[in-house]
């Protein structure tokens, strides 16, 4: 039968499927040949703005990358603020102490509502003095990606700095002069934000591979002068520490690690950055090459020293939602075995497989942990948010063996405590703790306790090291809240595991 | 003892506290704490402040601290360094401090 | 008997160190008020190292002053602090003469009685830094029942030498370290050896402390915490010692028991010093 236009157009009425209208009725973008390779490319951030259709009211969001160098949240919000917006909802995957310059657009009622993994800094402390009518939702990263699914982060415009991107918006994080490694967070923000714009210094020749975010994900591409300082993404880098308690610290941590039960061939660890988590990798890469035990995988927040290990061939293969420095960024760029993966895989629990899932032991630090394990890495002794929740309870509630590494005062300030300011990492999932007077290990894991005790460690109870802490520092005075909520801590399942209340004056 | 000039000791580094200490015009100890762990233990070190002060027999003293976050024994250290560095006494009698 | 490995200076004007230090467990902590400590803050470094004393912190590590030399004008108030604190051993740098010791000697007795400490509780350290000192390390070495160990100092001795630190087999304190090691054997007291200025030098490090090992000295004067694991580490005994000096403990306890004169073990007799060192065997195990 010949071709009836009459009749696929009278179909298609009947069974209310849209007639075909010209090939490009529906894909107008096509039709111009000049413009329809670069319809993507947006002369100025304001024009992104403009066309993404973000109102008053709506929710905007940014990676973390950068970490203390970023350049894109501040300059998106200035912009905002000039354009008049107001009411808006921003939810960063974190916020660090170079996000201080927020609390003016906090004042001016920029902005209403924020969700973050962290709050430090000037910022943190305003907002415990209660400056903000709607409490910060605190989450972790896998948590983060749980709250975009359920849609409680319901994001309109994503504004992503990358290193470098095509004109078509195929981007990464590793390739360019501005580079910060991986873009593990940023990728879920491509993947489920209505409307997605990417920022970037470099604009390369299309195709631009690796392509982390991907051109089938974004709907605009602008030049910006800067997206951030890689200089200052590092926050532990492979040299060891010279602090000596560090030090101590991490050889205890390297042995806890060594004599657990977990290390043998095929393992797989995360340690984080900091001082004392560098230094135990380093320690416990010695043992690895003293034993010929080689680990399967390693997670994280990736620091030179796992990129080190990798390099020695001690480690098979790095997974990477973040990368802490440039050897890490460098060998993201470089290693096939060294692989960018999204905070999806990374560590959200109702993702269908998240990497923690196949942690065997892990490193983490502490600004307080109690006689029951839990563990403070939000607020400060003295109540103020100064602190990021990250990916400390995901991976502790994963990991086979959950290792706290702190020490017992700060001055004088005890770490180990009767009961802590607030609760980001439930007791429960809490293995042991490594102070440098002592090791606690959690009563519920009797054969780890017996496993340090043989291997000669110095093996105490929790409750010593409190009762140690008060005798050294004296009994601090508990810290004064009014009943205002200024934050909300939600557990990675999006329950909520704690509040934090305004700090009285 | 008897404060007639002013005297310092300690530094502002973490875990150690400075102690200024100046005559004052009235028989009182005028103290002044800026702590940076003042809400968990702003009155303990006013306590071991004046306890000290006491024990080395001052009286009249107008005491600024400027603590981060010193341990009892440190701040009893640089009470009693200022104190001497502010008084005229030249030996000091340990065997009093005890 | 007591372990004497590691003794680790602490600056006596650093209230953050003083405050913590105790958690590297060196055997010995040294508090200094010379040369570490500014002439300015000589008043206040009394004052800290006094009542990081009284307070206690480092609970069973031995505490040791090194108070300014005897030819200043504050190593008597140093002393005075020091006794009145209570310090087990205080330190003499450049001792060059028994006169000297018997000095200090007199001094601490007298403070000692004044604030109602035992006569002899306070213990003393000769620290030898100078061509004279070793000389006449023998003398000093016996000088004084208060004498517990003596303590080679090596910067100022190779300035009075006339040489400088080398690397390798270090010819320039072989003499020095041989004869005030056996200064302190004659005199059945302790040696330290000297300290090695470069922390970041791992193995520099290690390789004085095994000449320092091998020749038999009680262990070295530490600048950093992070010396401390290595060199107690390297002062680790073999396994095969350990077994071989439980097996003499047990045939000495055994004897002892049944009321033997003689200790004999697999058939052969064992003389008292070889019970003694096995004895110390077993003690550097148990802490290393």
């Amino acid at each position: 039968m010949a071709y009836n236009k009459k009749a696929a157009e009278d179909y298609a009425a009947k069974n209310n499927i849209p007639a075909f209208k010209g090939v490009f009725a529906n894909s107008p973008q096509l039709e111009d040949i000049t413009t329809k390779q670069k319809r993507k490319l947006k002369p100025s951030l304001e024009d992104v703005i403009k066309s993404s259709g973000l109102k008053n009211g709506g929710t905007i969001s940014f990676h973390h990358a950068f970490r203390e160098g970023d350049k894109v949240v501040l300059q998106v919000v200035k912009k905002l603020a000039e354009m008049g917006f107001k009411d808006l909802t921003i939810a960063p995957s974190s916020l660090l102490n170079c996000h201080d310059g927020l609390l003016e657009f906090i004042k001016s009622g920029v902005i209403a509502k924020i969700f973050t993994s962290g709050l430090r800094g000037e910022l943190g402390e305003a907002i415990s003095k209660g400056i903000m009518n709607t409490p910060v939702q605190i989450h972790s990263h896998g948590g983060r990606v749980h709250l975009i699914q359920t849609g409680e982060i319901s994001i309109d415009v994503a504004f992503l700095g990358v290193a470098s991107s095509d004109e078509f918006g195929n981007a990464n994080g590793s390739h360019g002069e501005l580079s910060c490694g991986s873009l593990g967070y940023a990728k879920v923000d491509a993947a489920y934000a209505r409307y997605v714009a990417v920022l970037t210094q470099d604009i390369v020749e299309f195709p631009n591979y690796p392509a982390s975010l991907s051109q089938d994900q974004v709907d605009a591409v602008v030049q910006v002068d800067e997206v951030g300082d890689p200089s200052l993404i590092s926050v532990g880098a492979a040299r060891l520490t010279k602090n000596p308690r560090d030090l101590l610290l991490a050889r205890i941590a390297a042995s806890v690690i060594e004599n657990s039960g977990y290390f043998k061939a095929g393992f797989s660890l995360q340690t984080g950055s900091g001082g004392a988590a560098t230094a135990t990798t380093i320690f416990l890469g010695e043992k690895m090459i003293e034993k010929n035990i080689k680990a399967s995988f390693a997670l994280g927040g990736v620091t030179g020293s796992i990129v080190d290990l990798l390099k020695k061939g001690m480690i098979e293969a790095i997974a990477d939602v973040q990368s802490f420095d440039v050897d890490a960024a460098q060998s993201l760029r470089d290693n096939p075995a060294h692989t960018e993966i999204s905070a999806n895989e990374y560590a959200n629990p109702s993702s269908k497989g998240a990497y923690v899932d196949r942690i065997d032991t892990v490193l983490l630090s502490a600004l307080e942990v109690d006689t029951d394990f839990n563990v403070n890495v939000l607020t400060g002794s003295d109540g103020v948010l100064r602190g990021a929740s990250g990916g400390h309870c995901d991976v502790a509630a994963a990991a086979n063996l959950t290792v706290i590494v702190t020490p017992l005062l700060r001055a004088r300030m005890p770490c180990i405590v009767d009961c802590v300011n607030t609760v980001v990492t439930p007791g429960k999932t809490v293995d042991v703790v490594v102070t440098d007077h002592g090791i606690a290990v959690n009563p519920n894991n009797v054969d780890l306790k017996k496993r340090l005790v043989d291997a000669r460690l110095p093996v105490t109870t929790i409750e010593e090291l409190q009762k140690k802490a008060i005798l050294l520092a004296g009994k601090p005075d508990p810290i004064q809240y009014t009943d205002k909520v200024v934050a909300v801590v939600r557990y990675r399942d999006g329950s909520v595991m704690d509040i934090v209340r305004q700090v009285a004056s | 003892m008897k404060i007639n000039k002013r005297g310092i000791a300690g530094t502002l580094e973490s875990s150690d506290v400075m102690v200024v200490i100046n005559p004052h015009d009235s028989q009182e100890i005028k103290l002044i704490v800026q702590s940076k762990v003042e809400k968990q233990f702003g009155s303990s070190i006013r306590k071991t402040v004046k306890d000290t002060l006491t024990k080395c027999g001052v009286l009249s003293a107008v005491v600024d601290v400027r603590d981060q976050g010193a341990l009892d024994c440190v701040i009893r250290a640089r009470v009693e360094a200022a104190v001497y560095r502010a008084s005229d006494e030249k030996t000091v009698k340990f065997g009093d401090l005890s | 008997m007591r372990l004497r490995r590691s003794m680790m200076f602490i600056p006596g004007a650093n209230a953050g160190m003083l405050s913590n230090s105790y958690i590297y467990k060196p055997d010995s902590v040294m508090f200094d008020l010379e040369d570490s400590v500014s002439l300015t803050e000589k008043d206040s470094a009394r004052f800290l190292v006094f009542n990081t004393l009284k307070e206690n912190l480092y609970g069973d590590i031995e505490t040791v002053v090194r108070i300014n030399g005897v030819e200043t004008p504050f190593w008597e108030d140093d002393l005075d602090m020091a006794v009145r604190a209570g310090v087990q051993i205080v330190r003499l740098p450049k001792t060059e003469t028994v006169e000297e010791v018997k000095e200090l000697e007199q001094r601490i007795a007298k403070i000692e009685k004044d604030c109602g400490r035992t006569i002899g509780d306070t213990k003393i350290m000769a620290a030898i830094e100078s061509a004279c000192g070793v000389v006449n390390s023998v003398a000093i070495a016996k000088s004084t029942p208060r004498m517990v160990a003596i303590a080679l100092a090596g910067f100022d001795y190779l300035v009075d030498m006339q040489t400088s630190r080398s690397s390798g087999s270090e010819p320039e304190l072989f003499y020095a370290r041989a004869a005030v090691l056996h200064a302190a054997r004659a005199a059945k007291i302790d040696a330290f050896d000297v300290a090695y200025g470069n922390v970041n030098d791992e193995e520099g490090f290690l390789r004085e402390v095994e000449i320092a090992k091998n020749l038999g000295y009680n262990g070295k004067s530490l600048i950093h915490p992070r010396q401390i694991e290595l060199l107690h580490k390297a002062y680790a005994p073999a396994q095969k010692d350990v077994d071989h000096a439980r097996k003499v403990v047990a045939a000495a306890e055994d004897a002892e028991k049944k009321g033997l004169g003689v200790i004999s073990l697999d058939g052969k007799m064992i003389d008292p010093p070889v019970v003694h060192e096995a004895q110390r065997v077993l003690l550097l195990a148990e802490h290393s």
